[in-house]
């Protein structure tokens, strides 16, 4: 039975720090179906955290927060939009660009407004997302085996995260149910069938960095609003980048970015749990062997030893019409 | 003259575009100053001061940058053959075992001038290997080079988090770090370079790396204009189809050309655990492999330019602690902000400006010649 | 006689105007310094399939993405239904009932049929109405034009011939009443295109007008009702189809040109120094670009590579290089086997004295941001007399430029001058200076003159003839008939990949001219 309510509370664990990531792997992968590589995520992500963390404490509003978070981010994507579509300049060099300009300004602001190291002052009550309990999950807390997953494991978890979870069937059902996910496949795998269907590209690509933008807000105001009590500096520490790493092992498919997104937040969850405890039979795992392995599995998949992940044809390279 | 892209001179081309794309950069940075409510210009005063007022500052500067020409000539080497070498970063970390094993082996018996020849051998060499899988990878599997070395940046950071805290650290120590190195495994300061301009180095850790980083400056220019590897690269670089037409094996070049960018890379970590600390720390490199990204683009891959380009990311780095001192609003975060911003207009955003510019000299172009025909008349 | 006075207008005055799909009056394009469209003059009837033919480069292509909206004319005006009207985007073109078929089809490969046909004119935000109503059009179209394809077949899947008949339906299903064709059999099988060709009649015959651009004229005169000539950028023609002759066409679109003079001898052929046998070559996307083809080249004679562009030549010479694998077939090189279905190396090839200037001098002869001295040894870097070890010898290597510079005339003289700043002709005298210096025993030549000046072009054909006095066997490829027809001594003429037949240097234009449009044999002409 112990056993039982470790693997719950690892489970548990794991949902609340797959959540960023799926958030942001999702915002790549409106980007990069629709032929605007993204290593950006990482910053618009801490842009995002930053902005809901400090407009929460001065407003006292969660919501408030959350909609500057998700302003900030779409504004970062936008950069990015004018650089690599409009400016047609590299958009790796665009992506690395934004990451470092994000990273400084979030700690220069932070200081100048706060001066709390870097810190925005801690959130509580309205400022800050609250968990929703399910009906009843008191009540059959102790019913065994489906108690626990009902009430620790369904319940008790921030909107934010049911939304995230919710946003990989929407995600699924705008790119594969609509005519704006129809074009935006299209435009990543063929712009010059898009183009000459009578659609723009570029305005066409600009609303899918727009949706990363979103969702990478909902991502970095989860971090400083729900995950955390407010901001800190460099919250992010990488999260952009394994989510990244998990759009390309779900080879661009949502349903698999859910499952990466998870398996690599399990990964991080066991880090933790696992750290000075020997695991049975194996005995010590190194932690850091746990932390490396998301990006591991990553490369090894890139290396087409296991299936091969392919990326959007049109994926890097800008639209250029005239000859 | 329609052409947006129209030739501009060798002058304006390497010397006013980048010009204007690091004004741009810094207006924008003093847009960020003005918004924490401090004054540009002052911050600006504080920089220049705190990078060269003393004899002691201007070793400082040196000193990081020793470290950014290393990185920057790291990326550079790749982007001549094509290459996007997101992984120095990486390689510079794993370049610092090979440091870290030369001294720890040789420092107490050896002195200093035998064991760097080892050390340098050794972080090239580790280096080189961390750039040797992501260069096999792309070469023969078709794996992305930016997104592997991304990933083995991380990579990298796991392994050196292992190694610090559980083989290379002295036993019963808490702190992540080999033991401190004997005199073997410490270079020397560069004093006497200074002392020639009447300069004193005092604390700062300028030491013999700085000279071997303008070595390694001039054997990538060697090594890119004047040998025949070079010329393969290049070629490969800006024409893969060329390349392909005058035999050149694009695997072969691939390879080696991430192991020489890593193993450059890897250099870097002779600065500043043989140079400064005397012991390999975690985080050592501290995103000095990034800002060979924006020291690259800022040189334009060229040495001549990387020099130049590195000094000012090193005046940032030791002004910036400068104003960070004397303006405690604007930390050391800034440089990173900057950096951020030269990488954005001097790499994403380089065209942005030509186009005017090009305008611009079309119409003096126009102009001058007109007149010219008056005058004629 | 031929009289190329006669162009589109002059329809006009006697077709009545309600008959008239589109009128296309003065249109002009340029692109930099390339004129792709001169004062261009076009009528098409309705209810008719209208040829357009042209060598490769004479602006058909252009003019038809003009009218598509892809690209704007500079001056000119296109009057569709009696109207005139301005076509700024694809979506303009779509809307006044012009849909087009690319000659490389723009085309999703991961998406099914139903979604390409669809993409761009789903009727609303859901796709789920979209897909029900566009199955059952697409439906309706496949039973009208007997067009069938199954409608959830991935593109990637599909045989060329049904990715084009996507294409087709694509069109079909915005309601286009005139269709563009670019170059539509180019990537077809004969049986694909026969098919085609009923494909089309079936349109025409409810009352759809095609526009069928080509460069073969079995084409034109197998389904077209008229046919206008373009060449050079100009419209020098209109014909009824059943009012001329493949002869006058060939005549037309090759052109009566001022035969170019070049003095030379006889020719002294020697020994077979390259044999080429049952070569097949393949393109990235399987289709078989040379195919089958065998001939022999002797020391101290030219063999001119007639053909209109895209017919296999540029596939051929790669191959034969060491760029491109071939598929099957050999080739001997002075009497040695070269690995072309394996690992046949550039360089070894070099060694072995084969020369080689390409086609593309832009992105395969040349590294135009090089400068012109390094230009001057790519593919001959790891010579020995360029190094010192492994350092490249920058004197010897200055030493060289110049001297080439001087003999070849290349200016300005300046051999440390990046290479995209010298024109076109003193890029190509660059090229062929490295290529022809070397004393090589083998000279493959790609397109010699293709945008270079006419000054340039004289010397160009006096090295090559020199070339060949010298006892060196030469390959020459061009487009440019007059070209190959003053230099070579020997013609072979290549057509969808295959050595159609093999004329002296004094053959007519015409007859050339028949073979290069695919029309095989004097006795097929005459029909």
């Amino acid at each position: 039975m112990d056993l039982f309510h470790t693997i719950i509370a690892l489970l548990e664990s794991t949902i609340r720090v797959s959540v960023p990531l799926i958030f942001a792997a999702l915002a790549g992968l409106f980007t990069e179906r629709a032929g605007v590589f993204d290593i950006g995520l990482e910053g618009k992500m801490l842009g995002a955290a930053f902005a809901a963390g400090a407009v929460a404490a001065v407003s006292g509003s969660v919501i408030i927060g959350l909609l500057c978070a998700i302003l900030i981010s779409v504004l970062l994507a936008l950069v990015h939009g004018y650089a690599s579509i409009t400016q047609r300049g590299s958009q790796i060099v665009s992506g690395v660009a934004i990451n470092f300009v994000v990273a400084g300004s979030t700690v220069i602001l932070g200081e100048a407004w706060f001066r709390q190291g870097g810190r925005t002052p801690a959130l509580a009550g309205d400022a800050r997302f609250q968990t929703i309990t399910f009906p009843f999950a008191d009540a059959v807390k102790d019913v065994p085996i489906l108690g626990p997953i009902y009430s620790n494991l369904l319940s008790g978890h921030f909107a934010l995260t049911y939304l995230a979870f919710a946003m990989v069937p929407i995600s699924w059902w705008i790119l594969y149910r609509t005519r704006f996910g129809l074009r935006l496949r299209a435009v990543g795998e063929n712009p010059g069938a898009v183009d000459t269907a009578g659609i723009s590209v570029i305005w066409l690509r600009y609303r899918a960095v727009i949706c990363a933008g979103i969702l990478c807000g909902f991502a970095g105001a989860y971090l400083s609003l729900a995950m955390n009590a407010g901001f800190v500096k460099g919250m992010t520490a990488g999260k952009g980048y394994i989510a990244l790493a998990a759009l390309i092992f779900a080879k661009w498919r949502p349903f698999n970015i859910m499952l990466a997104c998870l398996l690599f937040g399990f990964l991080d969850a066991l880090a933790i749990r696992l750290q000075g405890n020997p695991l049975p039979l194996i005995g010590q795992v190194p932690v850091q062997l746990m932390q490396a392995l998301p990006y591991i599995l990553t490369v090894v998949l890139l290396a087409g030893f296991i299936g091969k992940a392919i990326p959007p044809k049109a994926g890097g390279i800008p639209y250029v019409k005239e000859r | 003259m329609s052409n947006p892209y129209a030739k501009l001179p060798a002058w304006a081309e390497y010397g006013l575009i980048p010009l204007i794309n690091l004004v741009v950069a810094f207006l924008v940075a003093g847009l960020v100053v003005l918004l924490v409510g401090e004054n540009p210009l002052k911050a600006a005063y504080h920089m220049i001061n705190g990078a060269f007022g003393r004899g002691e500052y201007i070793g400082f500067t040196l000193y990081y940058a020793t470290t950014f020409i290393f990185t920057g000539l790291s990326v550079a080497v790749a982007f001549h053959a094509g290459l996007f070498n997101i992984g120095s970063e990486g390689q510079a970390y794993i370049g610092g075992i090979g440091v870290a094993l030369a001294c720890l082996w040789l420092d107490k018996t050896m002195p200093w001038f035998i064991v760097f020849p080892v050390a340098i051998i050794g972080s090239a060499a580790f280096g080189a290997l961390w750039a040797f899988l992501p260069g096999w990878l792309q070469a023969k599997r078709g794996s992305h080079i930016v997104i592997t070395t991304i990933m083995f940046n991380f990579i990298a950071s796991s392994i050196m988090v292992y190694l610090l805290t559980k083989v290379m650290k002295p036993l019963g120590s808490m702190a992540t770090q080999t033991r401190t190195f004997e005199a073997g495994g410490q270079l020397p300061k560069l004093d006497w370079l200074l002392g020639i301009f009447g300069l004193n180095v005092g604390n700062a850790p300028f030491n013999v790396s700085f000279l071997l980083a303008l070595f390694a400056a001039f054997a990538v220019w060697v090594l890119i204009w004047r040998t025949r590897f070079g010329f393969e690269m290049r070629t490969m670089g800006h024409s893969p189809s060329a390349a392909r037409y005058a035999g050149i094996s694009e695997t072969r070049i691939t390879i080696i050309v991430m192991m020489i960018s890593g193993g450059l890379a890897g250099l870097m970590a002779l600065n500043p655990i043989m140079g400064e600390q005397f012991r390999m720390q975690l985080d050592f490199v501290q995103g000095a492999g990034f800002v060979g990204i924006a020291v690259a683009l800022m040189g334009r891959s060229h040495p001549a330019g990387i020099i130049p380009a590195a000094i000012l990311f090193g005046m940032l780095y030791q002004g910036g602690a400068e104003i960070a001192f004397e303006m405690p609003s604007i930390s050391r975060d800034m440089i990173v902000i900057i950096q951020g911003l030269v990488i954005l207009f001097a790499g994403a955003l380089e065209n942005m400006f030509r186009p005017a510019i090009g305008r611009a000299f079309a119409a003096i172009g126009s102009r001058s010649s007109a007149a010219a025909q008056t005058r004629g008349a | 006689m031929v009289n190329t006075d006669e162009t589109g207008p002059t329809w006009g005055t006697w077709v009545n105007m309600s008959d008239i799909a589109i009128e296309l009056r003065g249109i002009d394009k340029s692109f930099g310094l390339v004129h792709a469209n001169r004062n261009i003059n076009l009528t098409v009837r309705k209810g008719t399939i209208h040829g357009i033919i042209g060598e490769n480069g004479a602006g058909k292509s252009t003019l038809m993405s003009i009218l598509y909206g892809f690209y704007q004319a500079d001056s000119g005006d296109i009057v569709v239904d009696g109207n005139v009207v301005t076509i700024k985007d694809p979506n303009a073109a779509i809307a006044h009932g012009i849909g087009m078929v690319h000659q490389h089809f723009m085309l999703v490969e991961n998406f099914t049929v139903l979604e390409n046909v669809m993409l761009g004119a789903e009727d609303s935000q859901i796709l789920n109405t979209s897909i029900s109503k566009a199955r059952v059009e697409l439906k309706r179209l496949e039973k009208e034009y007997a067009l069938e394809v199954n409608p959830d077949a991935l593109i990637e899947e599909l045989p060329v011939g049904l990715q084009q008949r996507v294409e087709i339906l694509k069109a079909l299903y915005r309601k286009a009443d005139i269709l563009i064709l670019d170059e539509p059999t180019g990537v077809l099988t004969p049986a694909e295109a026969d098919h085609l060709f009923r494909i089309l009649g079936q349109l025409k015959d409810q009352g759809k007008t095609i526009i069928f651009i080509t460069h073969k004229l079995r084409e034109i005169m197998a389904i077209t009702d008229e046919v206008s000539v373009m060449r050079r950028g100009e419209m020098v023609a209109t014909r009824k189809t059943n009012e001329t002759s493949v002869e006058e066409l060939a005549e037309l679109m090759v052109g009566r040109r001022v035969l170019l003079r070049v003095d030379k001898g006889e020719a002294n052929p020697g020994d077979v120094k390259l044999s080429v046998e049952n070569l097949t070559v393949r393109d990235g996307r399987g289709v078989t670009m040379v195919d089958n083809v065998s001939f022999n080249l002797r020391a101290g004679e030219i063999l001119g590579i007639a053909g209109v562009a895209g017919n296999g030549q540029s596939e051929l010479l790669e191959a034969i290089s060491g760029i491109r694998k071939a598929v099957s077939g050999s080739v001997l090189l002075n009497g040695k086997p070269i690995d072309v279905t394996g690992h046949a190396d550039p360089r070894d090839l070099r060694d072995r004295g084969l020369a080689h200037v390409p086609e593309d001098r832009h992105h395969v002869g040349l590294v135009l941001k090089f400068e012109e001295a390094e230009n001057g040894i790519l593919g001959y870097h790891h010579d020995k007399r360029y190094l010192n070890g492994v350092f490249l010898n920058t004197k010897a290597i200055q030493a060289d430029a110049e001297e080439k510079i001087k003999k070849y005339d290349i200016r300005p003289p300046n051999p440390r001058l990046k290479t995209a700043n010298f024109s076109g002709g003193n890029q190509q005298k660059i090229v062929l200076a490295r290529e022809m210096e070397r004393g090589p025993d083998v000279l493959i030549i790609g397109q010699p003159t293709r945008g270079v000046d006419v000054g340039a072009i004289e010397f160009i054909h006096k090295r090559i003839i020199e070339m060949r006095d010298q006892g060196k066997a030469v390959l020459l490829v061009s487009v440019e008939l007059d070209e190959i027809r003053a230099l070579s001594d020997r013609i072979i003429v290549m057509f969808a990949g295959r050595v159609v037949g093999e004329r002296d240097p004094d053959a007519t234009e015409g007859e050339l001219g028949l073979l290069m449009a695919g029309v095989e044999g004097r006795k097929e002409a005459a029909e």
